[in-house]
């Protein structure tokens, strides 16, 4: 006998041990869900640690509100197909309340805006650990981020403060008020997470596959044509045969050109691309240190 | 179709190492080698680098700023912190644990060597073996690195002479004889130019070893593995209380030692009570045999009760259980350990709590000399302690199991993870 475990069941196997890690040590854990790959591949890991019993915590969905319609059916779908309880707490709401304001321009960005969103419903459930689906391999303010983040009363992160996270066990303690963030994905890459998906035969939202799609190029990120954006001067749409990379805010997750259309042409793709994942997001272009500044704050 | 070719993924394996190295020995550069080398950089990230390496004046691109993560450690130029990094070949994928080198740091480098197969200590060819290195050798041997491969670096500096290389591999042979690691291996390699990283060097004909890639896919760690004493301990009770499963009660954890199989006798601990294994549950349907790292759910041919932080064992195979317990400890925070002082552990999936009886010596991590005059343990030290536990465990020497061998102490009042103890 061969006592050997591939690479992926390693990695399903530690992500499996974190989730239950997690259900074990806090009261009341919550899953970010945004119907994303990571997310569809985080929910099937959730299954498989607590089978055949249901999830022991309830999805939630923080909506920007600017949608892939086919992500929204797709997130219903499968939460239906699960057996699992949705939450939705949507920025709209935020801004309604006054708590945040939307940003001005021709793509208003609510990715910002979202960890407002996502702060006040942690607080308005009392959710003491969230699971994150977000990988080290994203992005260099990740490659630090360990499995259990621990996040002060305000929800912030602080990169020069964080718990050493020795072997496999993990420090969930914590004073009233404050949270953790739980990433159990943290040693996938992206590669890693398509292999995953392909080998689970996992069904994900249609627009990671190669289709027609009107878009237009802004400083070189392809965006779909939608109600929340605005042409400007010189901008024309134009329609192109392209897929998503990730799934997000309408308004800066940019398309790639591409004709892959089954998970194997994705994985060939991905294997011979020539840009990150977080490339194709306009967001991060923002700045260097984008994503560590938006971390500190609480985002996801 | 898949065809078999796009499914070699099925099959890969899985390295973690760390890589160690005084300040300026080329860690970064070679990392960011071995990233680029193997295709794992994308352009948008190469593009950022140039960018960088452009505003900063450096010459060239500068492949050690892919691996500095955070705004502080950009803005000193140093790496503070253990930094995960990831690349593949069709053989492996590969979890590098970068960890810096300065004295202060012994904390980090502690960290990623706790869950490392094998461990690639730098040495500059210009400096040989310094006291530094000795350092990273007696942690990887501490955290029981089974391969450690030295890496003599800056080969081109010295004119890729063999007499420098065969010097540096005679004074690391020397002092590593005083440790307890298995494999060790030397490679001369220029992470700036490329030489035996990935590419065997044409400047050094006298090298006649596989290089560094060529290594790190190679090693074999199957057997690194404990996969005689059976342990298990209980992370969750899977109770589903639906119509479908009404009856069904699993005991999900993960497997840390051993096989176990459907129809093995099997003891829990603390009751001793003794039953079978009636199934070996996944999702995927039930399994044969369970072995680590394998997370898994047990159900048991008699219903006795166990809980979290109970352990699954054979009766013919137990593991210690006590609550005097010596370990070795890496002290991880700015707060000095107290002696009397009391602290929560955590030790795999119990919890308990403990007070600190004695500290026996202190190690100079550099000579690995006792030092019994002054036993107070601050941060990044390194000492023989004894405590007593509120409630027994159930361990093997962290020698014999990394995992029912190893765990933390928590601060009760700040929740900080603030030691790593390895259990004698
Ligand atoms: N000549 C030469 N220089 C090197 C080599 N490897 C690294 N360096 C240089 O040594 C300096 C320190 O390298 P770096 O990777 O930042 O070291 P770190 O502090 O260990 O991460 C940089 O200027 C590198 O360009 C090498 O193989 N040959």
């Amino acid at each position: 006998m061969n006592y050997n475990l591939s690479h992926l069941k390693q990695l399903e196997a530690e992500a499996i041990f974190v989730m239950r890690e997690v259900a074990a040590q806090f009261e009341k854990p919550v899953l970010l869900f945004s119907g994303g790959k990571d997310s569809i591949v985080m929910v099937r890991l959730a299954q498989k640690a607590f089978f055949p019993a249901k999830l022991p915590f309830p999805l939630m969905h923080i909506d920007t509100g600017h949608n892939f319609e086919e992500a929204i059916e797709f997130r219903d779908m499968l939460v239906e197909k699960v057996g699992a309880r949705l939450i939705v707490r949507t920025v709209q709401e935020s801004i309604d309340k006054g708590r945040v304001v939307e940003e001005k321009g021709p793509n208003p960005s609510r990715n910002g805006l979202q960890t407002v969103t996502l702060l006040d419903a942690i607080e308005e459930f009392k959710f003491d650990a969230a699971f994150g689906g977000a990988r080290r391999d994203e992005e260099k303010a990740r490659a630090k981020e360990r499995f259990f983040s621990h996040r002060d009363e305000f929800g912030q992160w602080d990169p020069k403060n964080q718990r050493p996270e020795l072997w496999n066990l993990f420090n969930g303690k914590k004073q009233l008020g404050e949270h953790f963030r739980v990433f159990p994905l943290s040693n996938w890459t992206e590669m890693d997470v398509w292999q995953y998906i392909a080998m689970e035969n996992l069904e994900i939202p249609s627009i990671y596959f190669s289709h027609k799609r009107t878009v237009v190029n802004r400083n070189g990120t392809l965006l779909a044509k939608s109600d929340y954006i605005t042409l400007l001067n010189g901008e024309k749409y134009e329609e192109k045969q392209i897929r998503f990379r990730t799934v997000g805010d309408m308004t800066c997750t940019g398309a790639v050109e591409s004709t892959a259309s089954t998970i194997e042409e994705i994985i060939q793709e991905v294997a011979s691309a020539r840009q990150t994942e977080r490339g194709t997001r306009a967001d991060d272009k923002r700045s260097e240190a984008a994503m560590e500044d938006r971390k500190k704050q609480g985002y996801f | 179709m898949i065809t078999k070719a796009e499914n070699t993924y099925l099959d890969m394996d899985l390295l973690r190492f760390t890589t160690a190295g005084s300040v300026d020995d080329g860690k970064s550069t070679l990392i960011g080698r071995l990233l680029y080398d193997s295709k794992s950089i994308f352009e948008d990230q190469l593009e950022a680098i140039e960018r960088s390496s452009e505003q900063r004046g450096d010459g060239y691109v500068n492949l050690a700023l892919l691996t500095d993560g955070l705004r502080a450690e950009r803005e000193q130029g140093i790496t503070i912190d253990v930094a995960y990094r990831y690349f593949a070949t069709p053989k492996r994928k590969f979890i590098i644990a970068d960890t810096p080198g300065h004295i202060q740091y012994t904390r980090n480098m502690v960290t990623g060597a706790s869950t490392a197969n094998l461990a690639i200590i730098l040495v500059d060819a210009r400096h040989g073996v310094v006291e530094q290195t000795c350092r990273h050798a007696f942690i990887a041997s501490l955290l029981q690195i089974k391969h450690i491969i030295v890496a003599v670096n800056k080969m081109d500096l010295v004119n890729y002479d063999a007499e420098v290389f065969e010097k540096i591999k005679q004074d690391f042979t020397d002092f590593s004889s005083k440790l307890s690691v298995p494999d060790i291996r030397f490679i001369p390699i220029s992470a700036l130019h490329g030489d035996n990283v990935v590419d065997p060097s044409n400047n050094m004909p006298w090298y006649k070893g596989g290089t560094l890639l060529y290594t790190l896919e190679t090693v074999n760690i199957g057997s690194d593995l404990n996969h005689v004493d059976s342990r298990f301990p209980v992370q969750w009770v899977i109770r589903p209380l639906s119509d479908q499963y009404h009856d069904f009660r699993g005991y999900a954890g993960r497997v840390e030692g051993g096989v176990f199989k459907a129809g093995d006798e099997v003891m829990a601990l603390p009751s001793g009570f003794t039953t079978k294994i009636k199934s070996i549950e996944t999702m995927d349907g039930p399994v044969e045999e369970a072995f680590p790292p394998m997370s898994v759910t047990m159900t048991l041919e008699d219903d006795i009760d166990i809980s979290r932080g109970d352990m699954i064992v054979k009766p013919n195979n137990q593991p210690q259980v006590g609550q005097d317990i010596e370990l070795m400890i890496c002290w991880l925070n700015d707060k000095k350990l107290a002696v009397g002082g009391k602290y929560t552990i955590r030790h795999t999936t119990k919890e308990a709590r403990c007070i600190v009886k004695d500290v026996r010596y202190k190690v100079n991590i550099n000579t690995l000399h006792r030092i019994e005059d002054d036993r107070t343990i601050g941060l990044n030290d390194i000492g023989r302690i004894v405590i007593r536990t509120t409630s027994p465990l159930f361990y093997d020497s962290y020698k014999k199991n990394r995992a029912t061998g190893s765990l933390i102490l928590i601060d009760e009042f700040t929740n900080e993870t603030v030691g790593a103890g390895m259990i004698i």
